[in-house]
């Protein structure tokens, strides 16, 4: 049963990565991946190896951060400083999916070099198309809150594969690299309200006043 | 325990600087840890210990940056000191916080025996500084703080993966414990070879892009031309530091695992791609601090290369972290006085300062001839050991692009140092007038100046000996 649980939580996984690709609307895009973090706290209490506290205190902490105190902080830094409801790709949204699809097919290519004992689980695969998303929106989408939704999605891949080997970390390692997502995206949802007083719109294709001449 | 100490005092004394309302306060609070970090470091040196069950302990090559970290935080911190009476940052009494939580998290980041750990303080450095580099109000700040964050942040995101594959490389049945850097050594041979090469490549895009080799340096020169003088010589001398060790450690694991020719060409090519790209770059630059961060990228390209060469190329890779940390904050200081004095730090409106700067000027001239590697300095020494070392193990022409690739820095340094120096004021009515300078602005980069002389001509034995055992764990050996 956690077994076919499991496969299923990965597999929503994969629908969040692809939801906020396709999403035209900033609130929506949070949505999904508030979503995505409330799966990724679940995720710890199906894998193999039971619930200790431990397990539990990540879980409740993961669902906390990713699922509440994040996508609200975005949501707030949106409404507070009047950042226009639009994801305004640089690629459209039909070569958004292109890509993520490209991501995709890499991901189990990828995998299905990897050493034996990786091979059967879909973690992997699932871990590594998550971080390639979010590398994607990254790259792709111009405005800055959405491009914080991707830096989210690539931690979220790494986190997941981090779970592979959830015996092996310790809980203080855990804590610590929640702690230190949670004050990265604090920063910059900081930096994002503050270039949205200063530029009127938040898109980072404004910043250019940088550059090599 | 004292290594539990060195992490958690100057944390604790972060957040108390942020309770105090007096900024000659927070000024005593910031040099008391100061000064008591170095003290604890130097004791260090003497006696060592392990804290947290052998997951923070200074073995040689951590100590050595340790050291460097501390004694630059103590210039800086002496520095800002002085430099807060004739310029607010912007974040008023979270400057000197955030100052605080860097040396927290460099000092975690050098004493980490855990790699995951070393994770956590590396991603601290990040968090700590980023408010710094947004020190004023307007657009180009926060343009670089923004590239900053984004590009270090998936950097560092990068590295976690690495260290993630790291740990998916140790077998699961045996007693070696997780992601700790001695088991990892000792249990080498019994490491998945397909998931530490993985890990080495992750490794170095992740500590690569914190560290600003190319072509993962674009953030660098933003953040270095907009960041405070002072918190630009932090990043340059003790944030890349930092980065360099993270990288070391993974190539530590690497190379005991048998991996030297999948390590060594990756970590050649990353060296001299960099050289190439800071020489192309330099040339004709018209900012002095946008030069600093491109000469930035030349050093940490000479350090990758170094290791990657191993002999005598790891030892005077080992060494030249210190000569560049010393060197590169020294230069900052000396610029961030002159930007001070003339309101901007593009070339064309800062020339003729020896007659208004003297004494930063001097200093200037001496920081360019200690970046490029003249003798008698001591980054004379490390690079003219790392270039030994490509000649002995046989890569006569990765020395030969090497020597080519110095000069025309050498060359495009000397060009814009000697203009600002030298020159001829462009305009006479705005022309700074000349005072006294300051003796809390030009104490601390005298001193760093001094310091790297003295390199260059006698390296004092116990740190001799701390460099040769930091270099043979990086598979070098002293020339």
């Amino acid at each position: 049963m956690t077994h076919s649980t499991l496969q299923l939580l990965l597999l929503l996984i994969v629908l969040t990565d692809f939801a906020v690709l396709g999403s035209s609307r900033l609130s929506a895009c949070i949505r999904w991946i508030a979503l995505q973090g409330a799966v990724l706290g679940i995720l710890p209490l199906v894998t193999e190896g039971g619930l200790t506290i431990h397990v539990v205190a990540l879980a409740i902490g993961t669902i906390f951060v990713k699922a509440f105190v994040l996508p609200g902080f975005l949501r707030w830094a949106i409404r507070e400083a009047a950042i226009r409801r639009e994801v305004e790709p640089l690629v459209g949204y039909m070569g958004s999916m292109l890509l993520g699809a490209a991501a995709l097919g890499a991901a189990f290519a990828v995998t299905s070099t990897m050493p034996e004992s990786a091979r059967g689980s879909l973690v992997v695969p699932v871990a590594l198309v998550t971080v390639m998303i979010g590398m994607v929106i990254l790259i792709t989408r111009a405005k800055a809150v959405i491009q914080v939704v991707g830096y989210m999605m690539l931690e979220n891949g790494i986190y997941i594969f981090g779970l592979t080997l959830a015996r092996r970390v310790p809980f203080l390692v855990e804590a610590g690299v929640l702690l230190d997502v949670f004050v990265g995206v604090f920063i910059m949802g900081i930096v994002v309200f503050h270039i949205n007083r200063e530029f009127d719109s938040i898109s980072a294709s404004k910043l250019t006043e940088l550059r090599e001449s | 325990m004292l290594e539990l100490f060195l992490v958690v005092v100057p944390l604790a004394a972060g957040a108390l600087a942020y309770a105090l309302r007096k900024a000659r306060a927070r000024s005593a609070l910031l040099l008391t840890v100061a000064m008591l970090h170095t003290v604890a470091v130097g004791v260090l040196w003497v006696h060592k210990g392990s804290a947290l069950g052998g997951w923070l302990m200074a073995d040689d090559l951590g100590l050595l940056v340790l050291s460097l970290v501390s004694v630059l935080f103590l210039v800086v911190a002496f520095y800002a000191v002085g430099y807060v009476r004739y310029e607010r940052p912007r974040g008023g009494r979270a400057f000197v916080s955030c100052l605080l939580v860097f040396l927290s998290a460099t000092s975690l980041v050098a004493l980490s025996q855990h790699l995951a750990l070393l994770w956590v303080g590396m991603e601290s450095t990040t968090l700590a500084i980023a408010p710094l580099i947004y020190s004023r109000d307007d657009r180009r700040s926060l343009e670089a703080v923004w590239k900053y964050l984004v590009i270090s942040s998936v950097g560092i995101a990068l590295a976690l993966l690495a260290v993630f594959l790291l740990a998916t490389a140790q077998p699961v049945a045996g007693a070696s414990r997780a992601l700790l850097l001695p088991d990892l050594i000792s249990g080498a041979s019994h490491l998945d070879q397909w998931w530490l090469r993985a890990s080495f490549v992750f490794a170095l895009a992740g500590f690569g892009t914190k560290m600003g080799l190319a072509p993962l340096h674009t953030w660098k020169p933003d953040t270095y031309g907009e960041a405070p003088s002072l918190v630009g010589g932090l990043m340059a001398g003790a944030l890349t530091s930092c980065a360099f060790l993270g990288l070391a450690r993974f190539a530590q694991v690497a190379l005991a695992a048998g991996l030297q020719d999948f390590v060594r060409p990756l970590l050649i090519a990353a060296g001299l791609f960099s050289l190439l790209v800071a020489a192309a770059f330099i040339i004709g630059q018209a900012d002095v601090k946008r030069m600093l961060a491109y000469s930035s990228v030349e050093h940490m390209g000479l350090l990758v290369l170094g290791l990657g060469l191993g002999g005598a190329g790891a030892y005077g890779s080992v060494l030249h972290v210190i000569n560049n940390g010393l060197v590169k904050v020294m230069l900052f200081l000396a610029v961030g006085n002159l930007v001070l004095a003339t309101g901007t730090s593009v070339v064309a409106d800062m020339r003729g300062m020896l007659r208004t700067r003297p004494v930063s000027a001097w200093l200037l001239v001496a920081g360019l001839f200690a970046v490029t590697g003249s003798p008698p300095f001591g980054p004379f020494v490390s690079e003219f050991s790392i270039i030994t070392g490509a000649v002995r193990e046989h890569h006569p022409w990765v020395a030969g692009a090497t020597v080519l690739m110095l000069t025309i820095i050498f060359v495009g340094i000397a060009r814009m140092i000697l203009g600002i120096v030298y020159g001829e004021p462009s305009t006479s009515d705005d022309e700074v007038s000349s005072v006294a300078e300051r003796p809390s602005l030009i104490i601390g980069p005298l001193i760093l100046a001094s310091m790297v002389l003295l390199l260059g001509l006698y390296i004092p034995p116990p740190l001799r000996g701390a460099i040769g055992r930091a270099a043979a764990s990086l598979g070098g050996a002293a020339p």
